[in-house]
């Protein structure tokens, strides 16, 4: 592909608002459950039935439109856009149009090096779902979902790669976790991302005309449509033809994009101000308040972990990923185990399990309290790193603190350099041959002759300490 | 006097004292029904064993006697929900439909112990002025069964004027309360947008849209207005406003209330027969010591236009629903889904409702929404303005309800806006989502019945109800009156 184009993207996320009920009635809005029980007049649209404002939602809308540092409008207003769907009980869904709740903020990603501008962060009601019957004549509708809040994050289009997308995604999706406003879960469609795309010259400032993609389920099909569709709109462009403004149905499984529908085809959604509402108040007080109960956001906390713990920059976005995770990490420190070194544990070892089981750290049976008293058994030299890792299993295992597993099976680390020394000894008296051989050059033996020690401790010397011992040992037999 | 022709008050006085049990009241009714509406053709549905359980049970507990309504026989425009039975809407889309929950209005009723004893006709969807766009057949005028009781809540105009019950709910969306109350010589009340709940009510268009009652007399509106209004968590749309009772002004005199007449506005819009009623009961409103004084009204005449694109951009939406996939009408002749939609569309509503949820769609669409629903908003925006004015001059302003008297049937069917031009003088008010009443003032030559409208200050409904009691003394009309038998009544 040329390389003389370039992508100008901006993204579309819907984002499930994690409210008890829904949007508009007092419904749940729980995911799942038997079709067509989490329902009433309201999210059915029987006639005669009348919208009610979910006050949580909106407070959660403006946690997020805060946290994104958009301004956050005092009046806003509800619209409808009306198409008809069978999964739109009204056959208009009650959105926000021309004045939605917030509006014109951003999101950093590359550690601060680029700015995302988001244009606009509305509320909306969610339809309900298709539910297609193989072979038979009719679909089916479960409602369930109809009327769920959503808000819907609108980037500018100052995305470029498929990278940077991906990068935005996963921090819109932590902010929203951090935030407790969504679950962010891309497979169960609690987030949804469609991609607007179009392609220009490198150093053009005109925009193309751009395409969008829908039905993307993952940071994968997002990054894979991009690139689909970059590619396919520079060999549009380079042979000569045009771009159409087209929507477009991401194939996961064919791995490309397919025309939904044309321009010519495309709705006329007829907004208006839904005259069942009443303008959308949102006052400073209110705001104030949200923005006052806001914790502490990634962006932020990431700096703190730098300058407060001393880590990389790396450990720290790891970290910082979840909310629940960094308050894990911040427990361990505070419960007197080294930064770097719990920051390591919790990297390998704890991630590693909590990935292998499928599991959140919440549910994670090692409390920090618990992992601080192994982090430091071992900073201190008390065990070394392999025992440790013994350890931590049976801890697992057995749900039993490290001292006490450590004590009961002899572990401690023996760094007593005499004791050590006799074993070295031994160990050189029983290797004449390598002895000669390493002090004949082949000074990778001290390996082997700290692992026969090792054997002789069973572990327990500290490896350090060991390979000091024999190195000079060695040295007095030249 | 027969049971079915006594006023609410009366009824109440006699029901609370024990003379007359809420059983007795509700067979009155029924029996009223039974004489008149196969003539008349005011209800689509009578839920007579129904409503004479409730009669019972409200002898048993023995609430009928203290409850504010108890033992009163009303009426339900069939576009408000009542669980469990038919809701029409007087269309053919809603083939079966039973609502699953009643509208808040008509809980509100019952809960004050009034009896429901069907439910009313109605243009369909509420789309019209003469109850002739119902796809059950029109109803007839109580006065005089050539004619239309006007429209939409013709149905339930006609019943409490024959007095077939005592009271009735309708909803007034352009003037489908005052304008059918005018035509069957009853009173019809709009409160302000608000203070009752819409939910429950099948919205034609949701910011105009307002339920109200009608009643043989001012006083008895009232009383039912104390137990309709109120805020409803379920209508986001209902004011908090404080209900005061409606009745405690209702015997003052009309001294020193000041009305304002837009006798410009009125200019040519009326028939002689109304003017000459209309300006008798002024002059004898001005005796009793009213004040009178011209106020102006120089955007009215936009109303009409800007209302039939406001009302009728929102009903384009709000009857979107009604597409035969969840319930209702559904057509047997479709094999695919845009088919289903638009075969189902095409059998179940009637001409006017086409008309009017395609124009709606055109003024909303793209390219088009600036000139025709920002504009039409803009006149309302000056509407309300001209109201403010005139109400710095008045405490209550009068028009005639309706240009005319009762049309005959048949008269304006083929001429839309000729039929539209009924509501000219009410359509302004639910622009302004101001409160409204027609009250009788006099009869025509034909002997018809004429009604003056008074239009309040918004959620000043105690002022304009005492102005309303002031003028129905004054007006030359037989307070409370059923409607004569006419000739050619079957009864």
């Amino acid at each position: 592909m040329s390389n003389n184009y370039e992508a100008v993207i901006g993204l579309e996320v819907h984002a499930q608002l994690s409210t008890a009920s829904k949007m508009f009635c007092g419904c749940s809005a729980e995911f799942g459950g038997k079709p067509n029980t989490h329902v009433c007049p309201v999210c059915l649209g029987l006639p005669g039935a009348l919208p009610v404002v979910n006050a949580r939602a909106v407070e959660f809308a403006v946690r997020l439109g805060l946290a994104t540092e958009c301004t956050i409008r005092n009046e806003s207003v509800f619209a409808r856009k009306n198409y008809f769907y069978p999964d739109c009980p009204k056959n208009y869904q009650i959105s926000q149009f021309d004045t939605p709740l917030c509006e014109h903020g951003r999101l950093s990603i590359e550690n601060d090096a680029k700015q995302v501008r988001i244009l606009r962060i509305h509320l909306e009601e969610d339809a309900g779902k298709l539910v297609h019957v193989d072979g038979a004549d009719h679909s089916l509708v479960d409602m369930n979902r109809s009327g769920v809040p959503l808000v819907e994050i609108v980037s500018e289009p100052d995305i470029r790669t498929p990278e940077e997308a991906s990068e935005y995604l996963q921090k819109l999706r932590s902010l929203v976790r951090y935030l407790g406003i969504c679950d962010g879960n891309m497979e169960e469609g609690s987030l949804r991302c469609d991609v607007n795309l179009s392609v220009r010259k490198r150093g053009a400032k005109e925009l193309g005309v751009k395409a969008e993609v829908k039905n993307l389920n993952s940071f994968k099909q997002v990054e894979q449509a991009i690139e689909f569709e970059t590619e396919r709109q520079t060999k549009l462009l380079e042979s000569g033809g045009r771009v159409t403004q087209d929507t477009l149905l991401w194939d996961p499984a064919a791995k490309r994009a397919v025309v939904m529908r044309s321009k010519e085809e495309a709705h006329d959604y007829r907004y208006f101000p839904e005259p069942d509402l009443r303008v959308l108040r949102a006052s400073g007080e209110l705001i104030e308040r949200v923005r006052g109960a806001l914790p502490e956001l990634p962006d932020a906390k990431h700096k703190r972990f730098v300058s407060q713990y001393g880590l990389p920059a790396y450990d720290a976005d790891v970290l910082t990923g979840s909310a629940e995770v960094a308050s894990y990490y911040e427990a361990v420190v505070a419960a007197g185990a080294d930064s770097k070194a719990a920051s390591n544990w919790l990297m390998g070892e704890v991630m590693r399990e909590l990935n292998e089981r499928k599991i959140d750290i919440a549910e994670f049976s090692i409390r920090p309290q618990a992992l601080a008293e192994l982090v430091t058994l071992q900073a201190t030299g008390k065990v070394n790193s392999s025992t440790a890792k013994d350890v931590f299993k049976e801890m697992l295992a057995s749900g039993k603190h490290a001292g006490a597993i450590v004590k009961e099976r002899g572990l401690e680390q023996v760094s007593d350099d005499a004791a050590i020394e006799k074993e070295a000894i031994a160990v050189l008296d029983e290797n004449p041959e390598e002895v000669k051989r390493y002090l004949g050059g082949k000074e990778q033996l001290l390996q082997f002759f700290v692992g026969q020690l090792m054997k002789r401790t069973r572990g327990k010397a500290n490896p350090k300490v060991a390979a000091e011992i024999v190195t000079a040992l060695l040295s007095e037999r030249r | 006097m027969s049971l079915h022709e006594l006023s609410i008050f009366d009824l109440r006085r006699r029901i609370a004292a024990g003379e007359v049990t809420p059983l007795e009241a509700c067979d009155a009714a029924l029996a009223q029904i039974e004489a008149r509406d196969r003539d008349v053709h005011a209800f689509l549905d009578v839920h007579a064993a129904h409503a004479r359980d409730s009669a019972r049970n409200l002898m048993a507990s023995g609430k009928g006697r203290s409850l504010p309504l108890g033992g009163i026989p009303v009426a339900i425009k069939d576009n408000m929900c009542v669980e469990g039975t038919p809701t029409t809407c007087g269309s053919r889309i809603l083939g079966k439909y039973q609502p699953p929950y009643t509208a808040t209005a008509v809980a509100r009723l019952r809960d004050a112990g009034a009896i429901v004893i069907g439910k009313t006709n109605l243009d369909e969807f509420a789309m019209g002025s003469s109850t002739e766009n119902s796809a059950f057949g029109p109803t007839r005028n109580p006065w005089d069964l050539s004619r239309a009781p006007g429209g939409s809540s013709g149905g339930s105009a006609a019943a409490v004027s024959a007095g077939m019950a005592a009271a009735s709910l309708g909803s007034d969306t352009g003037g489908s309360i005052r304008q059918p109350a005018a035509l069957c010589g009853v009173v019809g009340m709009k409160p302000t947008y608000g203070r009752v709940s819409r939910y429950g009510l099948v919205a034609f268009a949701s910011s105009l849209d307002q339920i109200g009652p009608f009643a043989r007399t001012v006083e008895d509106a009232a009383l039912v207005l104390n137990v309709l209004c109120g805020k409803d968590e379920r209508d986001a749309t209902s004011a908090s406003t404080p209900v005061p009772d409606f009745t405690a002004e209702l015997g003052k005199s009309l001294k020193g209330v000041r009305i304002g007449v837009p006798w410009e506005f009125l200019g040519s819009h009326v028939d002689t027969s109304v003017r000459t009623a209309f300006d008798r009961t002024i002059d004898a409103a001005k005796k009793e010591g009213a004040t009178v004084v011209e106020v102006a009204l120089p955007n009215a005449d936009f109303g009409l236009a800007a209302y039939y694109i406001v009302a009728n951009a929102e009903a384009s939406a709000n009857l979107a629903r009604f597409d035969g996939i969840r319930y209702g009408h559904r057509t047997p002749k479709a094999q695919a889904l845009v088919e289903t939609y638009s075969k189902t569309r095409e059998e179940g509503f009637g001409r006017e409702v086409k008309r009017r949820v395609l124009l709606g769609t055109y003024v909303l669409s793209a390219g088009y929404y600036d000139a025709y629903y920002r504009r039409a908003q803009q006149v309302r925006s000056l509407i309300i303005s001209d109201f403010a004015t005139a109400f710095e001059r008045c405490d209550v302003v009068a028009m005639p309800t309706s240009p005319t008297p009762a049309f005959k049937l048949g008269d304006k069917t083929d001429d839309p806006i000729l039929m539209y031009l009924n509501d000219v003088f009410t359509i302004p008010v639910n622009l302004a989502g101001l409160p409204g009443i027609s009250v009788p003032c006099g009869l025509s030559p034909e002997a018809l019945p004429i009604g003056l409208q008074l239009i309040g200050r918004a959620f000043d409904e105690t002022t304009l109800l005492r102005a309303a009691a002031g003028m129905e003394r004054v007006a030359d009309f037989s307070r409370g009156a059923v409607a004569p038998l006419p000739k050619g009544a079957r009864a």
